[in-house]
C-alpha cells in the first residue's frame, strides 16, 4: 500500500479536500421526509447550520428566483410552505392540491407549477399573490416538472401512467403524451432547451426527447459491473450550465452516472450514499450535492474532478434539495 | 376515472329503467331488453375508443379468521381491480383506451367454467379470477379463448404439472412465500425449526413447501407436529383460557429449536401460537412472522402513494387479494398502453417479451416467468404491524434474476405450457 493510499484509508474522504480551496458560502436546503425537517447546510464549511421544523413528510423543496423564499412541500399536510431564507421560519403557504410532491417555476420566478400526487393533477399557482390559477389533469401519479427555457412548455411526468405530458403553459392544454419506460420520476430540459430528458426509476433508463416532435430519439441505459439491473432506477438528472455534462441519480445503486451529453454516454459512475434521489449544483457550479435518502446523508462532488469529497450527515430519509445564491 | 364513473352511472340508470320496466310487465321487460342492448351497441360506436372489458370472477371467501381482524372484506380483491382500472382509465384518456369490471360473484355449486362461459358470450376475453385451483383449471380448459389471471389460488401445481398457456398468475406460490421466508430465517441464523401444520390440505401442502424450502437454504426441521382441527368453536367466552392451557401443552418437550414454522392455511390455530409456546421462541409462516404479497403497512418504494389511493377510494386497508388483482388489470392496462392489446396472443406475447414491466411498487421491476407465466415479485415479510423484511435477501445469487430465487426454478419445473 503506498503512501497515499495508506493515508486516504486513514481519513477516508478528507483527503481529496485538503488541497481545495474553500467553497464560497452558500446555504443548502435538505428536506428530509421522514423527520419532518428542513437541513440547512453552509457550503463553506459544509457543516450543517440549522434544522428546520416542517410540515409533515417534506419532499420537493426549491428557492424562489427572488431569493426570499424556500418553498417545500409538505405532502401529507396538502399545502406547499414558504420558508423565509433570511429568518428560516416558515413565513406562508401556496394553495397546492392534495399531496403535493414536487414543483417548478417559471423562467420569469412569477408561477409555481405542482405536481399532486395522490390527485392525478397539475396546479398552477400565482406566486405572489399565492393564489391558485387552474389545475390541469394529468396521468395517474404525477411527480417529474420541468419547464423549457423559453417558459413556454411544462412537462408533467406521471408514474403509473408511464407518460410525459407536455403542456403549454399560455393555453393550458396538454399538447402530447409521450410514453416511456414504467414509472418516470424527473424531467430536465438541457440547458439550451434542444433536449428533455427523462428519467424512468422501474424501466431502468433516461428518455432523451425532441421537444419539438415529442418523440423518444434515445434511451440511455446503465451498466454496473457486480450490480444486477433492478438495482439501477435512475431518479435525479441535473445539467452542468455549459449543457456538456449530465448527471443521473441510480437510486439503490448508490451512484450517479456522469453522461457526455454530446454522445449521451456514460463516463464515470460516481459512488456515493445509499439511494441517491435528487441533486444540486452550486450556484457557482463547483459543486454537485446529492440527498441520499437511505444513509441520510448528502455527498459533495467537485465537479471538475468529479471526485466525492465529503459526506454530511442530515435528517431521516432525505429527499429534495435546492441551493440558494446568497 | 371519469369516463369509469361515467359508465357506472349509466350502468345503475340502465339497470334502474330495467327493474322499473321488469315491475310494468314481462313483455315490457324484454322491449327495455332490446332497447337496452341497443343504445350499448350505439354506445360503443359513437365512442370509437378502445374498450378492455375485463372480468371478475370469484367464489366468496369464508368469513372466518382467528383474529376479526383479518376477517376478509366483501370485496377483497375485486376493490384492487377497481383500483387499476380506475387507473387504466385515467391513463386511457389520454390514449383514446376505456376500461370497465364486470365482477360475477359464484354462489355455492355454480360452475365456474360456465359462469365464465357467460363472460365471454358478452364479449368478455379477459378474465381475473378469485378461484379454488380445481375451479380455475376447469373454467380454464373450458374457454380456452379467454385468458385468465389468477389472483387467488396459491397452488404450485398450477404452476407446474397443470400449467395452463392461458392462465397467468399475479398470486405468488406457496413455494415463493416458503422461499422468501426461509431466506430471512437462514440470514437469522434461525436454522432448527419445528414445523406444526394444520389437518387439511391446503396447510399440508404450505408444510411441504416450508420443508422443500428449508432443504433449500440449509435450515432443518427438528420435528414436525400436526394441529388437527378438531371444529368447535373459535372465539367463545372460555376461548382464551382453553387457548392458554392448550397451546402450550401442544408445544411441550419439542426438541432444541430456534423458531416455530406454522402451516395454518386454514385460520384454526396459527395465530394462537406466538406467548403461547412452551419454549420462548419466535414464530413464523401462518402467524408472527408470515410471506405476504402485500401489506397495509408496506410503505417503502411509492408504495404509500397506492395504499392511500387505496384507503382514499375504499376506507379499508389494502390486503394482498387486492393487490393480486391490481397487479393484474393493471398487466392488462400496461399491454394495452404499449400498443399491445389487439389480441390475446399479442397480449401474451408482449408479457413473456423483455420489454414488459410492471412498476408493482415493491421496489424493482416485475417480470413474468415465460416458461410457467408466473409474475415474478419480491415478496413481503410482515408481522401484521410492520414490513420486517422483504426476499429476496441479499446474498441469495441467480444467473438471471433474484427473484427467480424464489419458488420453482426453470429447471425444476414440470410446466408445459399449451
Amino acid at each position: 500500500m503506498s503512501m497515499i493510499a495508506a493515508l486516504r484509508f486513514l481519513f477516508g474522504f478528507a483527503l481529496p479536500f485538503v488541497g481545495c480551496v474553500p467553497a464560497n458560502a452558500y446555504l443548502a436546503y435538505i428536506s428530509n421526509e421522514k423527520s419532518n425537517t428542513v437541513s440547512v447546510i453552509d457550503t463553506s464549511t459544509w457543516q450543517v447550520t440549522r434544522t428546520i421544523k416542517v410540515g409533515q413528510r417534506p419532499r420537493g423543496i426549491a428557492v424562489t428566483r427572488d431569493q426570499r423564499y424556500v418553498l417545500v412541500a409538505a405532502s401529507d399536510d396538502d399545502t406547499i410552505q414558504m420558508i423565509d431564507a433570511k429568518t428560516h421560519r416558515v413565513a406562508g403557504k401556496l394553495p397546492s392540491g392534495p399531496d403535493p410532491e414536487s414543483f417548478v417555476q417559471d423562467p420569469a420566478g412569477k408561477i409555481l407549477y405542482v405536481a399532486n400526487e395522490n390527485d392525478n393533477t397539475v396546479t398552477i399557482i400565482d406566486i405572489e399573490t399565492r393564489t391558485r390559477l387552474a389545475d390541469v389533469p394529468v396521468g395517474v401519479e404525477p411527480e417529474g416538472m420541468a419547464v423549457s427555457p423559453d417558459g413556454a412548455i411544462l412537462v408533467c411526468t406521471s408514474e403509473t401512467t408511464s407518460m410525459a405530458h407536455f403542456i403549454d403553459t399560455v393555453s393550458r392544454k396538454i399538447l402530447a403524451n409521450v410514453l416511456i419506460d414504467a414509472r418516470p420520476r424527473y424531467a430536465e430540459f438541457k440547458p439550451d432547451g434542444a433536449e428533455l430528458w427523462v428519467s424512468s426509476e422501474v424501466g431502468g433508463s433516461i428518455s432523451v426527447i425532441d421537444p419539438l416532435k415529442h418523440d423518444v430519439t434515445r434511451k440511455i441505459r446503465f451498466e454496473i459491473s457486480g450490480l444486477r439491473r433492478e438495482a439501477i432506477q435512475p431518479v435525479g438528472i441535473k445539467f452542468t450550465a455549459d449543457g456538456k455534462t449530465g448527471f443521473v441519480a441510480l437510486g439503490p445503486a448508490n451512484r450517479i452516472a456522469v453522461i457526455d451529453v454530446g454522445t449521451h454516454l456514460v463516463s464515470k459512475y460516481l459512488l456515493v450514499g445509499h439511494r441517491v434521489w435528487h441533486m444540486a449544483f452550486t450556484p457557482d457550479d463547483r459543486f454537485l450535492l446529492s440527498t441520499n435518502g437511505l444513509s441520510n446523508d448528502v455527498s459533495v462532488i467537485d465537479v471538475a474532478s468529479l471526485k466525492v469529497i465529503k459526506t454530511i450527515q442530515v435528517g431521516e430519509l432525505p429527499w429534495g434539495i435546492a441551493i440558494a445564491r446568497e | 376515472m371519469i369516463s369509469l364513473q361515467h359508465t357506472n352511472d349509466r350502468r345503475s340508470r340502465w339497470q334502474k329503467s330495467l327493474r322499473h320496466e321488469a315491475a310494468v310487465a314481462a313483455a315490457v321487460g324484454r322491449r327495455a331488453a332490446v332497447w337496452l342492448g341497443l343504445i350499448l351497441a350505439l354506445s360503443t360506436d359513437l365512442v370509437g375508443a378502445a374498450e378492455f372489458k375485463i372480468g371478475y370472477l370469484r367464489v366468496p371467501d369464508v368469513k372466518k379468521a382467528v383474529s376479526p381482524r383479518d376477517v376478509p372484506a366483501d370485496d377483497n380483491g375485486l376493490a384492487g381491480a377497481k383500483l387499476a382500472i380506475a387507473d387504466n382509465n385515467t391513463t386511457g384518456r389520454f390514449l383514446d383506451q376505456r376500461f370497465s369490471l364486470q365482477d360475477v360473484s359464484l354462489e355455492e355449486g355454480q360452475d365456474a367454467a360456465a359462469a365464465a362461459g357467460l363472460l365471454r358470450n358478452s364479449g368478455i376475453s379477459l378474465v381475473i379470477a378469485d378461484l379454488p385451483g380445481d375451479d380455475l383449471l376447469k373454467a380454464a380448459d373450458a374457454n380456452r379463448d379467454i385468458l385468465f389471471f389468477n389472483a387467488g389460488a396459491l397452488d404450485d401445481r398450477l404452476r407446474g404439472e397443470d400449467c395452463r398457456a392461458n392462465v397467468i398468475h399475479t398470486a405468488p406460490t406457496r413455494s415463493m412465500f416458503a422461499d422468501a421466508l426461509a431466506q430471512y430465517l437462514a440470514w437469522k441464523k434461525w436454522r432448527r425449526w419445528l414445523l406444526v401444520a394444520g389437518s387439511h390440505e391446503r396447510d399440508r401442502l404450505f408444510a411441504d413447501a416450508l420443508k422443500r424450502a428449508a432443504a433449500r437454504f440449509g435450515a432443518k426441521v427438528v420435528q414436525e407436529r400436526t394441529f388437527e382441527d378438531a371444529g368447535g368453536a373459535r372465539r367463545t367466552d372460555s376461548g382464551i383460557t382453553q387457548i392458554q392451557r392448550r397451546i402450550p401443552v401442544f408445544t411441550q418437550s419439542a426438541p432444541e429449536y430456534d423458531v416455530l414454522v406454522a402451516a395454518d392455511e386454514s385460520e384454526v390455530f396459527a395465530a394462537y401460537l406466538p406467548y403461547h409456546t412452551w419454549d420462548a421462541r419466535p414464530v413464523a409462516g401462518s402467524a408472527g412472522l408470515m410471506p405476504k404479497s402485500w401489506d397495509a403497512a408496506h410503505e417503502q418504494w411509492g408504495a404509500s402513494q397506492l395504499q392511500s389511493r387505496f384507503v382514499a377510494m375504499f376506507s379499508r386497508p389494502m390486503t394482498e387479494r387486492d393487490w393480486n388483482a391490481w397487479a393484474a388489470a393493471r398487466m392488462i392496462g400496461e399491454a394495452a398502453a404499449r400498443g399491445h392489446g389487439e389480441s390475446l396472443k399479442a397480449m401474451i406475447a408482449f408479457f413473456k417479451s423483455p420489454e414488459f414491466s410492471l412498476a408493482g411498487f415493491k421496489g424493482q421491476r416485475l417480470t413474468l416467468r415465460d416458461w410457467n407465466l408466473q409474475l415474478r415479485q419480491p415478496i413481503l415479510l410482515t408481522d401484521g404491524r410492520v414490513v420486517v423484511s422483504v426476499s429476496p435477501q441479499e446474498g441469495f445469487l441467480h444467473q438471471v434474476s433474484e427473484l427467480d430465487t424464489l419458488g420453482y426454478d426453470r429447471p425444476e419445473t414440470k410446466c408445459k405450457l399449451k
